[in-house]
């Protein structure tokens, strides 16, 4: 009846952490009634439950993470996609495509690309399997990948999205949270880009501590006002009229905000400058939805990589 | 190289070591948590002379395939001497020894370790002697061990390790490269703490079933003091990185729930 620990205190593996009636969750195990820790992370009390949230581990595949991967084989009917951690995953047209879709899929996605998926089955017998049915899962074009620890993801969402949505809106980027710490930021500018980086490395070494949120939020409210002296904000921008004229017009919106709510206002911000990626917005817009539309589109961008040409030949 | 001389006495008439030390007296040790930046998980320990790195890379997928084991993860480890680290240049090909001492180690950890929550993935471990001066299985064990905690694997308790050898007819704890070479034994031992059980015990040299018993008990004796200074060099990582974080707000107001985040995160 009695717990060894405070709220919130780092704990090293093979610590005792409670006796009695308390029920052993995750990264704790039970040992003749006695409730010791597995994993070097913080001790919480729920309950009459008892569980340390590690501060560092691989990433090990859950069925419903949101996950960004990237296409490493494409094995007739199946992409082999790298999850990171100690397991590759696979995806299966069926869940990807809609029928009828062509024989080669690497027409749809190929080697190379990178994609938010969903896991849909995992076990010990047979390997993670994803899926790409749930809306806003699709191909990530343009941007980059920033990789966290896996274990830090949590506070990187922040308590239903706060956190995530705190940098989306002083930054004005789009960002996708995969569970499997890959983290995709888009930007307009390369300065936005450092910020979020900064931002997000900020978070992964001050995981542990609290008041983060509103430390990030200071420090990105400050850098981005440097930012506003230093350049002086352009000519509104143009640049969505291309979006306008497809016709799930509202999608880039909502599609990203079913991982992390970004806040709609992303899209028609005064202070985007006018970007060649534009088009890739549109482009992404497209794969979602109309079946023509998306052969056509991804063989148009397919075609100016070399490692698509070989694949099809 | 200088030709090394066997020293007169082992232990001086006044009961001290060579080193000055008394019989049940570990060499000062420094364990370091973190000190590589590309593994998953690293430590390093300096035992008087001896310095060993040790790298945790994974649960990551297993290379060659048919080492995959069903159940669980595979615990490969990989013990190598620099061929700087003894006076005579170590030829850089992995001799009978290291084979046999990567063997040993992953042995004593393996009880410790949870390998059956990362199924048909490995978990690599490169242990890597920079210095040698005796005692670098034991050594390693306990570098080895603080960076599979740092790299997040779950275990069921730390593996402190140290070797308790004769000399001049006298028990002594965590040889030094003399005491060995010259000593008339030597039992490397590691254990888990909580339990007392022995995941390592080997012995070379000879001992009277007296003497053998009661080297054990003072090995386990000083395996719980290495155990409190590799649980300190874990948690000072940490303590460490939130005193640089300007400020003392660990504890003030819990206005982000680390459970409440997660669950979010997983929806």
């Amino acid at each position: 009846m009695a717990v060894y620990f405070q709220k919130r205190e780092v704990v090293v593996p093979g610590q005792l952490l409670a006796e009695g009636r308390y029920r052993p969750s995750n990264g704790t195990y039970d040992e003749g009634g006695k409730i010791y820790s597995s994993l070097m992370g913080l001790a919480e009390l729920k309950g009459n439950t008892v569980r340390v949230v590690a501060l560092d581990g691989a990433y090990i595949p859950k069925e419903g993470d949101l996950v960004i991967g990237t296409i490493k084989i494409v094995a007739g009917n199946n992409w082999k996609i790298d999850i990171g951690g100690p397991y590759g995953a696979s995806l299966h047209a069926n869940n990807a495509l809609r029928r009828p879709y062509s024989d080669d899929i690497s027409e749809y996605m190929d080697i190379g690309d990178v994609v938010s998926a969903e896991i849909s089955a995992f076990d010990r017998q047979s390997g993670p399997f994803l899926s790409m049915r749930e809306r806003g899962l699709e191909v990530l074009e343009g941007g980059m990948i920033l990789e966290v620890s896996p274990a830090k993801i949590p506070r990187i969402i922040g308590r239903s999205g706060s956190m995530i949505n705190m940098i989306n809106d002083h930054l004005k980027i789009d960002s996708v949270v995969g569970q499997n710490g890959r983290i995709w930021i888009k930007s307009p500018d390369i300065a936005r880009v450092r910020l979020a980086i900064k931002a997000f490395r900020m978070i992964e070494a001050q995981a542990h501590t609290s008041n983060l949120t509103d430390r990030i939020s200071k420090m990105l409210a400050e850098d981005v006002a440097k930012l506003k002296d230093l350049e002086p904000s352009e000519e509104p921008s143009t640049e969505i009229e291309t979006v306008d004229e497809e016709e799930p017009a509202p999608k880039p919106e909502t599609e990203v905000s079913e991982a992390t709510e970004p806040k709609p206002e992303v899209e028609p911000e005064a202070e985007i400058k006018p970007q060649p990626e534009a088009a890739d917005e549109t482009e992404e817009v497209v794969e979602k939805k109309p079946e023509p539309e998306v052969s056509t589109d991804v063989v148009i961008e397919s075609d100016d990589k070399p490692e698509t040409e070989e694949v099809n030949e | 190289m200088s030709p090394e001389v066997k020293p007169d006495f082992l232990i001086s008439p006044e009961g001290l070591r060579i080193d000055g030390r008394r019989p049940d007296e570990l060499r000062p040790i420094e364990l370091k948590v973190g000190v590589l930046k590309q593994a998953n998980g690293s430590a390093s320990i300096r035992q008087g002379k001896t310095y060993i790195i040790a790298g945790v890379y994974g649960p990551r997928e297993l290379h060659p395939r048919h080492l995959t084991l069903n159940d669980r993860a595979y615990l490969r480890v990989v013990y190598r001497m620099a061929t700087f680290s003894v006076p005579d240049r170590k030829r850089p090909a992995p001799s009978r020894r290291e084979r046999e001492i990567s063997m040993v180690i992953a042995n004593a950890l393996k009880p410790a370790l949870f390998l059956e929550e990362f199924p048909k993935s490995v978990v690599d471990v490169h242990i890597i002697v920079i210095q040698a001066d005796g005692g670098t299985r034991c050594a390693a064990i306990n570098a080895a061990s603080l960076a599979l905690a740092d790299a997040g694997i779950p275990m069921r308790s730390l593996v402190p390790a140290v070797a308790v050898g004769k000399a001049d007819g006298k028990l002594l704890v965590d040889l030094g490269d003399e005491e060995d070479k010259y000593g008339q034994g030597d039992v490397p031992m590691a254990i888990m703490p909580q339990t007392d059980e022995i995941t390592l015990l080997q012995q070379d040299g000879f001992f009277k079933r007296e003497e053998l018993v009661e080297a054990m008990q003072m090995g386990i004796n000083s395996c719980k003091y290495l155990h409190e200074l590799q649980k300190d060099a874990l948690k000072r990582v940490y303590v460490q990185k939130t005193s640089d974080s300007d400020g003392e707000e660990f504890e003030d107001d819990l206005e982000t729930d680390l459970g409440d985040a997660e669950i979010m995160g997983d929806e």
